[in-house]
């Protein structure tokens, strides 16, 4: 299997916070991870990996600070690694995105001569929560997708996987070659060994610019080649100072919590 | 205005789930024909479907002008590729100005590969609708970091202009059976040769019991102080004399207690209830981010110092246990009155 896995690095939410007086998100130096759901993807291609062998490509699209994202990649399955970089790419909205992507998968498949079986998403990044590149970098390369998995099996040359729904689960399947994109699996991503981790922090991550991207045209691309615009951004109101009930028989409190909220017209 | 002076009305997908039309479409139709009414516009309801006579009747009854109805045994169940090849051609036909379509697994799927196609904009899971005064344009207002921001996006140079809306955001409007309008039928066939996707089976894990969390009114969560599996029964009790939604913490989904369905939070589903009762549920940011946009907060925690009542509006320290059975005795008292 020749697999390819796209991965963001998004800020780690549970370090976000707000500033009190301009209320905008704090971004300087708060961490970066992996985005959770991009792990969860990585860890269904190395199982694949794991039981029919194969090679793992991972790309990621942002700054140079993202090859940090990389290395973890490389650490836990991944065997190549690429950073997809350009000033010209800054701004890029969901389609714009996933034009870039595209091009940087044919890009590859032209550069290795072989084409990508399964192409793995996270289902969404928990920054921009959109869930639309995976979706649309299928459709711009013109391959099927199956989104929000939860388990894959190959078959052949077909996948059969495990669609998560609000009622049970779909099952699935499609022709290889596809995209497939990733909600929480029932796999925990695998931790690295010490030697992987070692090796990985050693590598060159190759970086991917509108230079080795002749197939792409850059006005698509960036602020100008997104469709949408962010007009404005702000800070949800925070409440705070809610009713603490503590009396002393924890039944009590279960009778003044009601009595309230029905007073309230809440129930 | 004039480039896009072909492109008018509304549409709202109304997306099926084994032949019944699914809640958010329907009450998409309420912030959709205030809008369309604003845009000068009609609102149209898209069915795409085996048999639509059921779901056409609900369109008008919940507020559509028009429907746009398609009929054909490729559009029982949901699939990827066959749903975008007839809306192409529907929008290529009919030109929309706007379209509004759920944000729920099938329409978070189905509208980055449409919208793709029609090289157009797409603003995903919007949780408020508006005309942008200045431009005449859709404003979509949407949560980004875990809801800690909230983006407005327009989509000024494309049309149509395509939005994914949450579930539950918006209320049906009181069904109104009278109601009656236009109902284009369009005859489309998918070529087989494009249908790649196929779907072997769906599978009703948990019948009877309410998980649509995205939808539901009143929510009741249960998390690691639960201490077990067989203690979501408290949960439960309380939520079935509430008429709730069950949730749960991360952490008592990753303990195998219950499914990932019902998981809310970062790596679950965002929800924004009118009552969301969180029991024995510590509150990490993560779960934090999938609830805060709820109306009413309600934390039941035996650690006064646990971070789920800094957004609290009622917070009651306490053991559970005791507490759960008194409020759900309590409530059913009150209905019952």
């Amino acid at each position: 299997m020749n697999i390819l896995v796209c991965v963001k690095q998004v800020p780690d939410t549970m370090e976000i916070k707000i500033d009190p007086v301009t209320n905008t998100l704090i971004r300087d130096g708060v961490p970066s991870i992996v985005n959770p759901f991009d792990s969860y993807a990585l860890e269904l291609a190395a199982r694949i990996k794991d039981e029919t062998g194969g090679k793992i490509t991972v790309v990621c699209m942002g700054p140079k600070q993202a090859e940090a994202a990389l290395k973890e990649c490389l650490a836990v399955g991944g065997d190549k690694a690429y950073l997809v970089t350009d000033r010209a790419f800054g701004g890029s909205d969901t389609l714009a995105t996933s034009y870039i992507l595209s091009c940087t998968v044919q890009y590859l498949e032209e550069l290795s001569g072989e084409k990508f079986d399964i192409i793995f998403c996270g289902k969404q990044a928990i920054d921009g929560d959109t869930g639309q590149v995976g979706s649309e970098m299928a459709e711009h390369i013109g391959l099927p997708q199956i989104t929000c998995i939860q388990d894959i099996k190959v078959e052949g040359d077909k996948i059969v996987v495990r669609q998560e729904m609000d009622e049970g689960y779909n099952v699935l399947e499609t022709k290889l070659p596809a995209v497939v994109s990733v909600t929480k699996t029932p796999y925990e991503p695998r931790y690295p060994t010490v030697k992987a981790k070692l090796a990985a922090n050693r590598a060159q991550i190759t970086h991917i610019t509108t230079a080795e991207l002749t197939n792409l045209t850059v006005e698509r691309t960036g602020l100008k080649g997104s469709p949408t615009k962010v007009k404005k951004t702000f800070t949800p109101q925070r409440k705070g100072g809610g009713t603490i009930i503590q009396e002393d028989a924890p039944a009590d409190s279960a009778v003044k919590l009601v009595a309230l909220m029905s007073g309230a017209a809440l129930i | 205005m004039s480039i896009f002076a072909d492109y008018k009305n509304l549409w709202v997908f109304i997306e099926t789930y084994k032949g019944k039309a699914r809640s958010v479409g329907l009450e998409l139709l309420n912030p959709g024909k205030e809008l369309a009414r604003q845009m000068g516009e009609s609102m149209v309801a898209v069915i795409l479907g085996d048999d639509n006579q059921e779901n056409i009747a609900a369109a008008f009854a919940y507020g559509a002008d028009e429907v746009i109805s398609v009929e054909g045994p490729e559009f029982a169940h949901y699939n990827t590729e066959a749903y975008t090849y007839a809306m192409e051609k529907l929008v290529e036909k009919y030109k929309p100005s706007t379209m509004l379509i759920g944000a729920t697994i099938y329409g978070r799927d189905f509208g980055p590969r449409l919208a793709c196609r029609l090289k157009t904009g797409l603003t995903a899971d919007c949780t408020a609708l508006s005309i942008d005064e200045e431009s005449g344009n859709m404003a979509w207002t949407r949560p980004a970091f875990g809801g800690n921001l909230m983006a407005t996006i327009l989509c000024p140079n494309t049309r149509p202009q395509i939005g994914t809306v949450r579930p539950g955001v918006f209320k049906k409007v009181e069904a109104d059976s009278a109601h009656k309008g236009n109902v284009i039928k369009e005859a489309i066939s998918v070529p087989q040769d494009i249908i790649k996707t196929r779907l072997v089976e769906s599978i009703q894990e948990i019948s009877g019991e309410i998980i649509k969390l995205e939808d539901a009114e009143i929510i009741v969560s249960g998390g690691r102080g639960l201490g077990r599996p067989e203690n979501f029964s408290y949960v439960r009790e309380l939520a079935e004399a509430l008429g709730a939604a069950v949730g749960a913490s991360r952490a008592a989904v990753d303990a195998g207690w219950i499914p990932h369905a019902h998981q809310v939070g970062q790596t679950g589903k965002t929800v924004g209830p009118k009552i969301y009762i969180a029991c024995g549920i510590s509150g990490a940011i993560q779960h934090l981010a999938g609830m805060g946009g709820s109306d009413c907060i309600v934390a039941i925690n035996k650690d006064p110092e646990a971070p789920i009542f800094s957004v609290a509006d009622y917070g009651i320290v306490g053991d559970l246990f005791e507490i759960l059975p008194v409020m759900a005795a309590e409530i059913k008292k009150l209905k019952n009155a």
